[in-house]
């Protein structure tokens, strides 16, 4: 096989692992979306702060140390003892359950009925104040998050496909990041587990009730409170996942907030309501904006075709791809068919 | 008079029950407005209760009070014998008071049948983990409350639509919907809010006869709201008529027909 044929190969799959990941944070605001309507701007803040509380919690961190240090000038910074992986992403599961009690206690309780740019400006605010809370509480400095996934190229893919090479002497096999292959399996059991728990289970049916309806739902016996808090703890574990596997990956600093905008153009693709959608937009979004940025840099591709090259499109592809989508189908790919009677 | 424990037979020979529900003094007000002024009556086991009235009497705001969605300055509402303290619409499901609505409120998202299995989450006992694992109990359940609504979807007629969004089907059939959804709960009572609004003759006749036939069939008691006067004394077993938030009238068809102030606030009065 030619190297360009082998080199695209390799960026597709990448782009495919790459993918994943933009679907996983994609994923949580599908979820909240469904059940409320309501666009949470927090979701990407929520991955950040789940990535620092576990490791706050497995570096046995004191919760707000600069602040306690500063008001009883004492030197206060660890507890001095390591939490186990598995029981420290515990623990993080249950401050997100009690996070989002607080948000829907404290906000979104006063805000029932209110128009969607309401509670989409609220969760602006949330955004920010979980930043800030985030900073105040665990310290702005990069950390590192080690859960024992499995880090650095896979061995064994590259070896067992050097055969694809077909003669190629400059084929080694395919380079494939382990943690990216994790990555991938998690997504995939998540989205399974997901799917199966809003078309199969009585608290599925109703959240998908209560994102239909409001009064209907109280109807049948439907408490909205419960559902939202449900929700939003979902989306604090698909936030947790995310923010694992972010963290893991550049590990676990402030600018892992921004990746909720990629999760934008995934959701426009993908349709803000469906969960399939969210990880097929987030493979298309993967792919195609590495693919477009390998073939549009590369001179015996696109220097060929159009005479010229072009770099650093990863950039911009997927929000231009978002806007034709916008423009030629706005309930995306998946999204619920806008059925209006009049 | 009739005491609340015995009922009565009806001229078509169905024997109806004790006292199921009482509304006791009942006021309710929207700032200065009053949308229901000490209004008084009972429910009794098995029967077609009707609340009648022109536009604007306070009709749905009472079906609002009883399922919850309201909450009266004034008055005690009985229910199966106890007061019933303040409570939240969902809990008034619980209790096994299901509801359909004037403008219709379903999930227009999702399929009729998945909209009528949303009715039983009353009966629906097993917790998130045992539904998470979906073994024995939880998968037991599914299936029973599956039968059930099988049955009430058989019964009103609606199985050629089951797998239909609700989005997409006419009114008529939308109507019919909810009274599924609201059946499958199996309540104990059943509040319809004009079941009957906006739609044609022929429609109108399908709607009567399935409340009458579920009645008849599971002896569910029904309360309902309705504007058009001929079908209500077809229906119902007793009517309570309101105007301006007042009851003015209260007792079987051929009273409440010959009842002067009822004449008088569907005919209006001639001032001289």
């Amino acid at each position: 096989m030619p190297d360009q044929l082998i080199f695209g190969i390799e960026v597709l799959l990448n782009g495919l692992m790459a993918g994943v990941l933009y679907a996983l944070v994609a994923l949580g605001f599908v979820l909240i979306y469904k059940a409320s309507g309501i666009f949470n701007y927090a979701q990407g803040v929520m991955a950040l702060f789940a990535a620092l509380t576990l490791v706050g919690i497995m570096e046995g961190q004191v919760p707000f140390a600069h602040l306690i240090n500063t008001i009883f000038g004492t030197e206060i910074h660890h507890f001095g003892w390591h939490v186990p992986a598995v029981l420290a992403i515990l623990f993080t599961m249950v401050v997100m359950v009690l996070l989002s009690w607080i948000i829907n206690r404290f906000i979104f309780k006063y805000l029932v009925n209110q128009e969607p740019i309401m509670l989409f400006m609220a969760t602006i605010g949330i955004a920010y104040f979980l930043e800030g809370f985030g900073d105040m509480m665990w310290g702005s400095n990069i950390k590192k998050l080690d859960v024992g996934l499995p880090q650095g190229g896979s061995f064994w893919i590259e070896e067992n496909t050097q055969w694809m090479g077909l003669g190629n002497e400059n084929f080694y096999g395919f380079f494939l990041d382990q943690l990216d292959l994790v990555a991938t399996v998690v997504a995939i059991i998540l989205v399974i587990v997901l799917i199966v728990f809003a078309q199969y289970t009585k608290q599925g049916r109703a959240m998908r009730a209560v994102a239909d309806d409001h009064q209907a739902a109280l109807s049948v016996g439907i408490s909205l409170n419960f559902i939202w808090v449900m929700v939003w703890s979902l989306a604090g574990f698909v936030a947790l996942v995310a923010g694992i596997m972010w963290g893991a990956k550049s590990g676990v600093q402030f600018s892992l907030s921004l990746i909720a905008l990629k999760a934008l153009p995934v959701l426009m693709l993908g349709g803000f309501t469906s969960i399939p959608g969210a990880i097929v937009g987030g493979l298309i979004i993967g792919v195609g904006e590495k693919l477009f940025e390998f073939i549009m840099s590369s001179k015996s591709i696109a220097g060929e075709l159009f005479g010229f090259t072009i770099g650093a499109t990863e950039n911009w592809f997927a929000y231009v791809l978002a806007l034709l989508f916008l423009v030629f189908r706005p309930q995306g790919l998946f999204g619920e068919k806008i059925i209006e009677r009049v | 008079m009739l005491d609340a424990a015995d009922g009565y037979v009806t001229e078509d020979g169905r024997k109806i029950g004790g006292v199921l529900m009482e509304m006791k003094n009942i006021t309710l007000r929207f700032g200065g407005v009053v949308a229901i002024k000490d209004i008084s009556f009972d429910v009794r086991e098995g029967e077609i209760r009707a609340i009648i009235g022109p536009n604007g009497a306070g009709k749905s705001s009472m079906l609002n009070v009883i399922s919850g969605f309201y909450h009266p300055q004034e008055g005690e509402v009985w229910y199966q014998g106890a007061k019933r303290p303040p409570m939240k619409p969902y809990q008034v499901a619980r209790q096994g008071i299901a509801r359909t609505f004037q403008n219709i409120a379903l999930f227009e998202g999702m399929s009729v049948l998945d909209n009528v299995m949303t009715g039983r989450i009353r009966q629906m006992k097993s917790g998130l983990f045992a539904q998470a694992l979906w073994k024995g109990k939880a998968e037991k359940e599914e299936v029973e409350n599956r039968e059930v609504v099988e049955k009430v979807i058989d019964f009103l007629e609606i199985q050629h639509i089951r797998k239909t969004p609700v989005g997409r089907l006419p009114y008529g059939l939308k109507k019919r919907v909810e009274l599924a959804r609201a059946l499958a709960a199996e309540p104990s009572i059943l509040l319809l809010d004009e079941p009957m609004a906006g739609m044609n003759v022929e429609e109108k006749e399908d709607m009567s006869r399935f409340v009458l036939d579920v009645n008849d069939e599971f002896g569910t008691t029904i309360m309902l709201i309705e504007h058009d006067m001929g079908v209500v004394m077809d229906l119902s077993d007793r009517v309570v008529v309101m105007d301006y938030g007042k009851k003015i009238g209260d007792g079987t068809p051929d009273e409440v027909r010959s009842n002067q102030a009822v004449i008088d606030a569907y005919l209006g009065v001639a001032h001289d």
